[in-house]
């Protein structure tokens, strides 16, 4: 039996703002010096502590919102979440239910769209240490995390494979970073994995669903994709159906394990916190935050793609500040270097923090000294290249920025290496 | 020389400012009133003898240095419930019981700096989960005019400490009545502000969108000087709007020509103990011929005022009472009494998935258009005046086995109260010697027009001679 993968994805981001979420105190839970110095009533969870909500926060929330084409509403509210824990003090976590700040939106990957359902923000909550001391077993707090405030992001079932899922994380972590909210550091934690996994015959959503927790990298969440597909498939042929139950990932074995098997939904208790009045998210306020919008990395790789960098090349040199300015130097210095100049820095020829743009220009000058240049003589060879694969023209045309590199190869061997390829891209662009 | 217990805030500033008297001798008639009387009355959970005596030195220095602050060098006790830096605070439960706060609450930072001696912390039903102050885990209050009586609650032991002249002035708060409540068993002012005119930040909580800090008071004047120092905008404090506080105390006037009160008939109920409503009614009377102008208005009843107060209210106390986990606090669950479980279980069931539409929510619907109702009868008069509760002090031990007292007791207030708005008990007359109370409710952030009609009032009246 054939079954399809359905996946949803609940990502944890904690944001890096200066203060916590609802006090003054320090945000830094990750640099602190030592446990439970960045506290207060409030985080702390003291009788009278009362939370006064981060407007920076706030903004960091919606504009991650924006970023990946949410609505944002005119008014959202903080609810209360009852659960009883040791790291939770007031007994419930601040965060949002009904009126989140951020409802819709999505994310385009290679295989499909991953729509988003909404993204709230919380809470978290302080960090558990389980140590010995003096030979005892005990359980210590750390109060420097709790009230850090955390946005949750909660995706609807349409995630299909591993790939994907890894393709899609890696494009939340990139906005989530070109935003500048988070570090999105997996490895400390301020970005936190969780999956729901179950698998379908016709594509309709099956009657249960397997939460996966315990995930601290996008591999790890791809592996558990397959482990569980493997399992589930194997429950399901017998003709039965897997157990509703939160696992947790084991990296060693690369498998799940069953954590809790729910028997009843948790119930929550949820209500409108009284201590914070609703948000009022006005018009100028929203225009003000979309202002701070950055431009998205995969803005950015059309753009570089559009100057005739390969996709696979513009997506490195996205992700890396350094490589972007240099190329960005090289436009404004001689455009029709910038495609070498990717291709050199990216296959580490050139040493890009060490070389000049304009003296990697100079340099490639004296090289294409007998390079083929003139563009009449370039310009036939083109053509007939392009007549003679009209389904690659097609494909480019049809958006495939692939294509262009496919020509500017082909030109290059039809003149042994000797066209320039900056020109040879130009006259091409110029001609589709 | 004469008692100085009995003075007023007024009048020990007037007499500490001409160095007529010291503060330590103040305070320390006081300490000595408390001393004579606490083994009847049992107002306070903790007396701070020692720190209000240091502060009294300080505060003397102060003024010798011709340094004048409202409250300076003035003794002033404040119901359990709010956060004292160094002075347990048990909000009167054992769960509580060696909880020493690391910090001091607004109200009484705010109290601290304007020079007040905090002299010791009023008794208080546990949790404020009530009104009669009877189910304090120390044991009940007795009210000063008749021993064998409640002093009502949940501020009891403030309202009674003012009433006795153990202390100058104090400080309670209200959910739904307890300020006003115990005010009315007790014969003194209590005043509630509108919900965030005084800021929540250390106040062991109740329930988030009622809670009103305000003074309890002998004098309309002193809670006018008191509740100038508590109100206004608190950063630590997101329901506390930025609005600026009137000098309550130079804008006090007592001429009241021309103010509209309103009378709803459905509060001036049959079921009130006998005396009662005609009292009110002819205080009313006293203002009409001060020149307002009384008006017949109809309100919601104010049964439903009950039930959906105490929806809201429990959901509240069940999700504000899960931080006392026994994870960090002395003792653990099983140290809340009996009303705190009740409230709990109530609390929870009415925020359970499955119930939550059919009460909380339809309790917050409800909420709404209580609101709306005050909102209608606010465009037809400036205040509203009724009874404050429907009978006198009842005896000791009321409250046994009777689920919903307090919110039998309230009934005439806690309308007011889901509605936010602002409101002052006073003193009326004594019915068989034990004193009887009018509220005069104000629309949001009228204040000041609420403490006119109670000043003009308290000018034209001595309450203690009005007798039935």
């Amino acid at each position: 039996m054939t079954y399809q993968l359905i996946c949803g994805a609940e990502i944890h981001v904690e944001l890096k703002t200066k203060s916590k979420m609802f006090c003054g105190c320090k945000n830094d839970p990750f640099h602190a010096p030592g446990p439970n110095i960045y506290t207060c009533p409030v985080c702390l969870g003291l009788p009278g502590g009362l939370p006064v909500p981060n407007k920076q926060a706030i903004e960091d929330t919606i504009l991650l919102g924006l970023a990946i084409h949410s609505e944002i509403p005119s008014l959202a509210h903080f609810d209360r979440k009852h659960y009883f824990y040791p790291d939770l003090p007031k007994g419930y976590q601040i965060s949002q239910k009904d009126e989140p700040f951020c409802i819709g939106g999505y994310i385009d990957t290679t295989e499909g769209r991953v729509r988003i359902n909404h993204i709230h923000l919380e809470e978290d909550a302080a960090k558990m240490h389980h140590d010995l001391v003096d030979g005892k077993k005990v359980s210590l707090i750390d109060f420097n995390r709790s009230s850090v405030p955390l946005v949750e992001i909660v995706t609807e079932p349409d995630i299909h494979s591993a790939e994907q899922a890894k393709e899609f994380l890696k494009k939340v972590r990139d906005i989530v970073r070109a935003i500048g909210v988070s570090d999105c550091d997996m490895e400390k934690g301020s970005m936190r994995l969780e999956a729901n996994i179950s698998l379908t015959k016709d594509g309709s959503l099956p009657p249960y669903k397997v939460e996966v927790k315990n995930i601290n990298s996008f591999r790890y969440f791809a592996n558990s994709l397959t482990s569980e597909f493997v399992r589930q498939s194997e429950i399901l042929d017998k003709g039965e159906t897997p157990v509703q139950e939160t696992r947790g990932y084991r990296s060693a074995t690369n498998s799940t394990a069953s954590q809790r098997v729910k028997e009843d939904a948790a119930d929550y208790r949820y209500f409108p916190d009284p201590d914070i009045p609703p948000i009022v998210i006005s018009k100028e306020w929203l225009e003000e935050i979309r202002s701070r919008l950055p431009e998205l990395p995969s803005s950015k790789i059309d753009g570089l793609i559009k100057l005739g960098i390969v996709e696979s090349a513009a997506k490195i040199i996205v992700n890396d500040q350094a490589m972007m300015e240099y190329i960005e130097q090289v436009k404004t210095l001689n455009p029709k270097f910038v495609q070498s100049a990717a291709k050199d820095i990216v296959n580490k020829k050139i040493d890009h923090t060490k070389l000049s743009p304009a003296d990697y220009i100079k340099s490639l000058e004296s090289k294409n000294a007998d390079k083929v240049t003139d563009e009449n003589v370039l310009k036939p060879i083109i053509e007939k290249i392009l007549s003679d694969n009209p389904t690659v023209v097609a494909d480019f045309k049809a958006g495939k920025q692939n294509a262009l590199g496919f020509f500017v190869g082909a030109v290059m061997r039809a003149s042994s290496g000797k066209a320039d390829a900056g020109i040879v891209t130009s006259i091409l662009q110029k001609i589709l | 020389m004469s008692d100085l217990s009995l003075l007023t805030v007024e009048e020990s500033r007037k007499k500490l400012d001409a160095k007529e008297i010291s503060s330590v001798e103040l305070t320390t008639a006081c300490l000595d009133s408390i001393a004579k009387q606490e083994p009847d009355l049992h107002a306070f959970v903790t007396v701070l003898s020692e720190q209000a005596l240091s502060s009294a030195k300080v505060a003397d220095q102060s003024i010798a240095k011709g340094e004048s602050l409202p409250l300076l060098g003035i003794p002033i006790s404040i119901k359990d419930n709010f956060l004292t830096k160094g002075a347990r605070t048990t909000a009167s439960s054992k769960v509580l019981d060696g909880f020493i706060p690391p910090f001091d609450a607004t109200v009484v930072r705010k109290l601290k700096e304007a020079g007040a001696v905090i002299i010791g912390k009023n008794n208080m039903d546990a949790w404020a989960h009530g009104s009669s102050t009877e189910t304090s885990d120390y044991g009940p209050t007795h009210n000063p005019w008749d021993l064998s009586k409640l002093p009502g609650g949940s501020s009891g032991g403030t309202a009674a400490a003012v009433s006795a002249n153990e202390v100058i002035g104090g400080i309670g708060s209200e959910t739904a009545g307890s300020i006003r409540q115990p005010a009315s068993w007790c014969g003194v002012i209590g005043f509630k502000p509108t919900y965030g005119r005084v800021s929540r930040y250390g106040v062991v909580a109740m329930e988030a969108s009622l809670d009103s800090p305000g003074p309890l008071s002998k004098t309309v004047r002193d809670s006018a000087i008191m509740l100038g120092v508590i109100a206004g905008h608190d950063v630590l404090d997101a329901t506390t709007p930025d609005i600026a506080v009137p000098n309550y105390l130079k804008d006090l006037n007592s001429n009241i020509k021309g103010l509209r009160i309103g009378l709803p008939k459905e509060y001036f109920m049959k079921e009130s103990q006998a005396g009662i409503n005609d009292m009110v009614m002819k205080s009313a009377k006293q203002l009409e011929s001060l020149g307002a102008t009384l008006v017949e208005v109809n309100l919601m009843d104010p049964k439903f005022g009950i039930a959906d107060y105490t929806i809201i209210q429990r959901a509240g106390v069940s999700s504000n009472l899960s931080r006392y986990d026994g994870v960090r606090y002395g003792n653990d669950r099983t140290y809340f009494g009996k009303e705190a479980k009740r409230r709990v279980m109530l609390g929870s069931y009415a925020l359970s998935s499955g119930y939550y539409d059919a009460y909380y929510k339809r309790a917050q619907q409800v909420r709404m258009l209580l609101k709306q109702d005050f909102d209608r009868i606010f465009s037809q008069v400036d205040l509203i005046m009724s009874p404050t509760a429907p009978s006198t002090a009842l005896p000791i031990g009321s409250t046994l086995n009777e689920a919903m007292f307090g919110e039998l007791s309230d009934l005439l207030i806690e309308g007011s109260s889901l509605a936010g708005l602002t409101a002052v008990n006073i003193p009326v007359g004594l019915l068989s010697g034990l004193p009887v109370g009018a509220q005069i409710i104000g629309n949001h952030f009228q204040e000041q027009q609420v403490l006119n009609a109670a000043y003009a009032y308290e000018q034209k009246v001595n309450w203690k001679e009005i007798k039935a």
